[in-house]
């Protein structure tokens, strides 16, 4: 992955609440075998209506994504994280994420940030009243700013994400250095294989 | 010190390494596979020259988009043709065991690893599925990954893991006659909301979860996730044991005695201490639907659909608002008034042997109501194979309902069981977000007895009300 260190750009206002991953790419979606292109299938369901916050002028182009409590719940489908950044997203702001959705952003570099719902809740109003407005996240020094209008906030990131976002690392590089210690929990790791319960075709032997 | 709780057992006997200021590596003893979220990983696999590193411990099945028509029926859709013939041709490359379409060891992910007893007390067990909590019904850590996840785990067999905090949720006392697993589950989901869970694994504890069976327990664990609990636990038991005696996958004999002490052990201690604990009084429990667009959105079936004026917190009221129109409700309605369009009985949370037999003891000797589209979707080959030697089929089909192949179906629509926009489903699935089931489809989630009643009556209703 690329890294990850200073985002700077316009921020959409996504003034909904348990925003899921369903809603963020639907399953319809899901049958390509490709990473790339899931941007046209973003919050499909929403797009047709020229009132979504997507389709609006002034939004185009915008790379932060400020959205209400527990975004990205439900289904694994890294679909959404892809759908996300190819549509130009680089950081979603918001109170709460799901467990999986937040971890499957780690692992592309859509920075996660979490603030508390009053503080986003001021984000959102700010691009609100001035969508213009430049939003600065910093995974290096771990703040969210908007120097027009002299907000600025701190948030936390787990350290192990934000080294691997600032230097683009790669998870199962990073493992494999762990070879040996694989090697030997695996020589006394107690539970079964698969082995023997099946022939070639799958039938139970 | 205090005692260690079923999850710090399992984690601890998986840690491979806990390096100083990076997560702790974990060992994955079953990686299961499925068409949609392994492709992009094992295209990685090959981008980067890596291999799978242990095909003995990765199991594949074809479920997500298969249709669930005739398997004499070609798949009419080429996406989905390809994405099915992308799974064999990595599984075939990787040397993995495949259950494609129309193989007798087929079926939901999440069905056919206990049903084929590769799914065994103590295990770490991870899939490209949400869903995967369903696992931890036999007291092992099981949970969903994303395909970044999913690659990691086929080239090491390994994942860099956080710690979650646990909690511990309770339900005291026996559950009232006609409330179910189902039922139990929506009421942990609506009492902790969908984000309660969040960072935390849940173990289901308390005299109504001891006496769920196997079935009804991975029913209860299988919707953890719902409630953005990554795992759920059941502690270890006879019922585990006796559940998984004679599957393919577990041992005979000395090896399964052995196997059973080995099993009892997963059990939390007595002093063991959870970061948050909830308690549910099963005597309150009632047959429940889902109204809104989330499944913490839940109401009795006795009930009516809530007002939005009775809520205070604006932005709760605006969610509230919005479910309501996209649902098509008016605050007020009584639940059985509303008629539903479609019956889905299936999917992970609810298409084992049991939730068919318990449908087909309400559907038999009745009819579906005219108009209504009511379709039975066995969770594996194996679960179809038994129903039809106990003519389960018979009854349903002779009531109306569709029998049809098995796979995840109407659950997330992929495949072409969907809503179409404005229809109203009565499911026995576990998402009824907006748009889950088909584009402007409407999912009411509720157990497989109310889904039969419901088909019956063309409206929301009780088992009673068929069968007096």
């Amino acid at each position: 992955m690329k890294p990850v260190s200073i985002i700077e750009g316009r921020a959409v206002p996504l003034e909904r609440s348990d925003v899921d991953t369903d809603q963020i790419i639907p399953s319809d979606w899901l049958k390509r075998v490709e990473r790339t292109g899931f941007g046209r299938g973003l919050f499909a369901e929403w797009r047709d209506d020229p009132d979504f916050v997507l389709n609006r002028a002034q939004f185009v182009g915008a790379t932060v994504l400020v959205a209400g409590p527990r975004f990205g719940t439900g289904s694994s489908r890294e679909h959404a994280v892809w759908a996300l950044m190819d549509y130009g997203f680089e950081a979603v702001v918001s109170p709460s994420f799901g467990d999986i959705f937040r971890n499957n952003s780690a692992k592309q570099g859509l920075v996660t940030v979490v603030l508390d719902a009053n503080d986003v809740d001021q984000l959102m109003q700010l691009v609100k009243d001035e969508p213009s407005r430049l939003v600065v996240v910093d995974v290096e020094h771990l703040r969210i700013e908007v120097p027009e209008a002299g907000w600025l906030r701190t948030f936390a990131l787990d350290p192990m994400t934000r080294q691997r976002l600032l230097n683009g690392w790669d998870d199962i590089g990073l493992t494999m250095r762990r070879e040996e210690a694989i090697t030997a929990y695996e020589r006394s790791c107690l539970a079964p294989t698969l082995t023997g319960i099946f022939d070639d075709a799958g039938h139970v032997l | 010190m205090a005692g260690r709780t079923l999850y710090d057992k399992i984690w601890d006997e998986h840690v491979v390494a806990s390096p100083e200021g990076e997560p702790t590596l974990l060992y994955i003893d079953l990686h299961l596979v499925h068409e949609v979220t392994s492709p992009q990983a094992f295209d990685g696999l090959r981008l980067n020259g890596r291999t799978v590193r242990r095909p003995d411990r990765t199991l594949a099945t074809a479920d997500h988009n298969v249709p669930t028509d005739p398997l004499s029926t070609p798949i009419a859709d080429p996406i989905s043709r390809r994405q099915l013939e992308a799974l064999e041709e990595n599984c075939a490359e990787f040397d993995i065991t495949l259950f494609p379409r129309g193989h007798e060891n087929q079926g939901i992910v999440h069905v056919i690893g206990p049903e084929l007893g590769v799914t065994q007390p103590g295990m770490t067990i991870v899939c490209g599925d949400s869903h995967t909590s369903t696992h931890g019904a036999f007291g092992a850590l099981a949970f969903g990954i994303g395909t970044s996840e999913v690659e990691h785990v086929l080239a090491t067999q390994t994942l860099p893991q956080q710690r979650a905090k646990s909690m511990a949720v309770t339900v005291e006392g026996q559950l009232p006659p006609g409330v179910s697993a189902k039922d139990v589950a929506l009421a942990i989901v609506s009492r902790l909301g969908t984000g309660g869970g969040t960072g935390h694994v849940i173990e289901y504890r308390g005299e109504a979860i001891r006496s769920l069976s196997m079935e009804g327990r991975m029913t209860v664990c299988n919707m953890s996730i719902e409630a953005g609990a990554r795992a759920g636990l059941v502690a270890t038991d006879e019922t585990t044991i006796e559940y998984l005696r004679g599957r393919p996958g577990v041992p005979e004999g000395d090896e399964f005695d052995a196997a059973c002490d080995r099993w009892r052990t997963f059990v939390s201690d007595d002093d063991a201490v959870f970061d948050a604990e909830v308690t549910l009084d099963a005597s309150t429990l009632v047959p429940f639907v889902t109204w809104g667009t989330n499944p913490a959105q839940v109401v009795s079936l006795d009930g009516v659909v809530p007002a939005p004026t009775s809520i205070a917190d604006p932005d709760q009221r605006e969610a509230t608002e919005r479910a309501l129109a996209y649902m098509g409700l008016e605050p007020g309605t009584a639940l059985r008034e509303i008629a539903v369009d479609v019956v889905f009985i299936g999917s992970c949370t609810n298409s084992r042997i049991e939730d068919l037999r318990a449908a087909a003891a309400v559907a038999k000797g009745h009819h579906v109501a005219p108009d209504v589209r009511a379709l039975v979707v066995p969770g594996s080959h194996r679960v179809k194979s038994q129903a039809e030697n106990e003519g389960l089929d018979q009854i349903f089909v002779s009531a109306g309902f569709e029998w049809r192949e098995p796979g995840c179906s109407m659950c997330l629509g992929m495949n072409p069981d969907t809503l179409k926009p404005g229809q109203r489903c009565a499911s026995t699935s576990n998402r009824n977000f907006e748009g889950r089931q088909g584009r402007g489809g409407r999912t009411h989630l509720v157990s497989p007895v109310v889904a039969a009643a419901t088909a019956i009556k063309g409206r929301f209703a009780s088992p009673d009300e068929v069968n007096p």
